[in-house]
């Protein structure tokens, strides 16, 4: 195992854990592992390193590759580094009824990137991924905890200038949802 | 106006809060359950009500209750699957946003009848903002002393948490989501022993939809045999419908079930008819996996009688004129829809989705994608709609888990019903041969 001696959680993400940990019988605490990779994900810079995939170990005190073969599992764990704003837009039946693909296309010239490919200044990530569960507000996207709904190019327009505004990075575990312009 | 049982209270303000839910009649079922029943009265409730379980695949509730092993001294557990993933389905995302402690609710009351001490609910990752709302939810639940230690002085106890999942759809499938819940991969087991022996943590569990346990709120409040009034048949009580796709009201409606599905789509009350002033082509009434079909057959079964909003009447015909009620994903597609190149995407999401543990599977929905993917771009063979056709079959029943005929069924039904669809998309250069 490398050593994780780099990195390590705030005090808060670590009480987090401990209280995550504790909802499971002794000895289960592996089940902690998908809750603690959000959180270690949110921490370190929007993806899992190695590095924080080690430490995330070390805290579950379980082996590194049983981090591995769950982080590479989950669509929304993140193996490499991504922009401040990741944008998942769902292209899915529904999705793709209501004109996805166009939404896709529009961000993708906006950006100047192509789904999987993050923006020179590291602002913006694009991906095109699989039903979000919001086909009756289709089409839409997710961006940190956020869904963004009933989407059209000048909705999606607005949504880059204000996410490129505030500048920050947005996880998954964000708590302002539902920010929709 | 049909009746509701489930989300009649959605548009309440703070609706979401314990005192508003309260006012409106919230929790009467907790203390009606363990200060007046039995854990067995309550799953023998739940066997009266015929209720099924709403996550899609149907299976009478109280059964699959009953099925719970019960050995001395083992934990016995309670999860929630609120993995909600198939596409098309939305409802119950609906449900734990607006009315989060009809689940918290549903959740104690389930828990005491089977048993179980600690109950999870697993939300996909992706809704992380609602896993917020029930962890509100779940707090005022435990400071008015409604979970935690000896709830309502009943000696009862009971803990309930929430558990992200981070993208997966296979953990839908019940032991796939016990898996993850136990901090892994999301592979699906096999199966025999079932949960209902060893389940989470190889305790005896019971995996039930959000849906499902909501219901079983208004089942113990006003009885087994009152719920099985509502509905039609078999297909007692009400069901959360998802309507998505060329409608012109997109949103969840609770509906009788045995509504006319004529009535569902063009009724103002409910989608409000097609878009754009448009005919519907085809729709796909219960989720992505389930198959879809052309809009006679959608509104009359091949008999000639309408189409129903119920199990039995959804999959009358079996595969061959009918579909399935499902997970009440509804999908409605206008007359200029391309059948071939939504089937693309369906393709692509099961290929994406699949755990790779099966190879049929694993390989097969690779290859679909692929050919898929040919003919909507104008390169495919002439050989392919044949060759589709015969990798679906051999997908189909030849995996552990549902997930292989689930990306199967969509690619049969729309060839079956649309065949000319697909041939019109290969280059007349290739039909020549």
């Amino acid at each position: 195992m490398s050593n994780p001696v780099n990195i390590k959680f705030s005090d808060a993400s670590l009480a987090l854990i401990q209280n995550i940990m504790s909802r499971y019988p002794e000895g289960k605490q592996k089940s902690a592992l998908i809750p603690v990779l959000h959180i270690a994900q949110a921490d370190f810079d929007g993806w899992l390193s190695p590095q924080t995939m080690d430490l995330v170990a070390s805290v579950l005190k379980i082996q590194s590759v049983e981090v591995y073969e769950v982080a590479s599992f989950y669509s929304m764990f993140h193996l490499a580094p991504v922009g401040n704003c990741v944008f998942d837009v769902c292209r899915t039946s529904s999705c793709w009824s209501r004109g996805a693909d166009n939404i896709i296309a529009h961000i993708g010239k906006r950006l100047g990137i192509k789904p999987g490919e993050t923006t020179s200044d590291g602002m913006f990530t694009l991906k095109a991924v699989e039903c979000l569960g919001s086909c009756g507000t289709a089409p839409m996207l997710q961006c940190g905890a956020s869904f963004h709904e009933n989407l059209t190019p000048e909705k999606v327009d607005a949504l880059i200038d204000s996410y490129r505004a505030a500048g920050t990075r947005r996880s998954y575990t964000d708590m302002d949802y539902k920010n929709t312009l | 106006m049909g009746k509701k049982l489930l989300i009649h209270n959605d548009k309440v303000p703070g609706i979401h809060t314990l005192e508003v839910y309260r006012q409106h009649g919230g929790y009467a079922s907790v203390e009606k359950a363990l200060k007046t029943m039995s854990p067995e009265a309550i799953v023998e409730e739940v066997k009266k009500s015929g209720l099924r379980g709403r996550g899609g695949a149907g299976f009478p509730t109280g059964m699959k209750w009953s099925f719970l092993a019960k050995p001395e001294g083992v934990a016995r557990y309670l999860v929630c699957n609120a993995d909600e993933s198939e596409p098309g389905t939305f409802k119950d995302r609906y449900l734990m946003e607006k009315i989060p402690h009809a689940l918290v609710e549903g959740m104690i009351t389930s828990s005491f009848a089977l048993g179980a001490k600690t109950s999870y609910i697993y939300i996909r990752g992706e809704y992380f903002y609602v896993a917020r709302i029930l962890e509100a939810a779940i707090a005022e639940a435990y400071a008015a002393g409604f979970l935690g230690k000896n709830i309502l002085g009943t000696g009862y106890d009971l803990d309930l948490y929430v558990q992200v999942g981070a993208g997966a759809y296979i953990c839908g499938e019940e032991t796939a989501l016990l898996e993850s819940l136990e901090g892994k991969r999301g592979n699906p087991r096999i199966k025999p022993p079932f949960p209902a022996i060893a389940g989470l943590y190889g305790c005896p569990t019971v995996v039930n939809n959000v849906e499902t346990i909501a219901a079983v709120v208004p089942i113990i409040n006003m009885g087994g045999e009152e719920y099985a009034k509502i509905g039609i048949g078999r297909s007692t009580g009400t069901k959360l419908i998802s309507a998505s796709g060329h409608i012109n009201k997109p949103g969840v409606y609770e509906i009788e079930l045995g509504l006319p599905v004529e009535e569902f789509i063009y009724s103002d009350e409910y989608c409000g008819g097609i878009w754009k002033n448009k005919k519907m082509k085809a729709c796909i009434p219960g989720g992505s996996s389930v198959p879809i079909l052309p809009t006679e057959l959608l509104l009359k079964t091949a008999a000639g009688e309408p189409r129903l909003m119920s199990y039995e009447s959804l999959s009358d015909g079996g595969f061959a004129t009918g579909s399935m009620l499902g997970s009440g994903g509804f999908i409605v597609f206008d007359e200029d829809t391309n059948i071939a190149e939504n089937l693309y995407t369906f393709t692509r999401f099961y290929h994406h989705e699949s755990c790779g543990q099966c190879s049929p599977c694993r390989e097969g929905t690779g290859w679909m994608e692929k050919i898929a993917h040919r003919i909507v771009h104008g390169h495919g063979k002439a050989s392919d709609i044949d060759l589709l056709w015969d990798i679906q079959k051999r997908i189909e029943g030849n995996t552990i888990c549902p997930l292989g005929d689930a990306a199967a069924w969509p690619v049969a039904s729309a060839i079956r019903h649309f065949r000319a669809e697909f041939e019109a998309m290969i280059p007349k250069t290739e039909l020549a041969h």
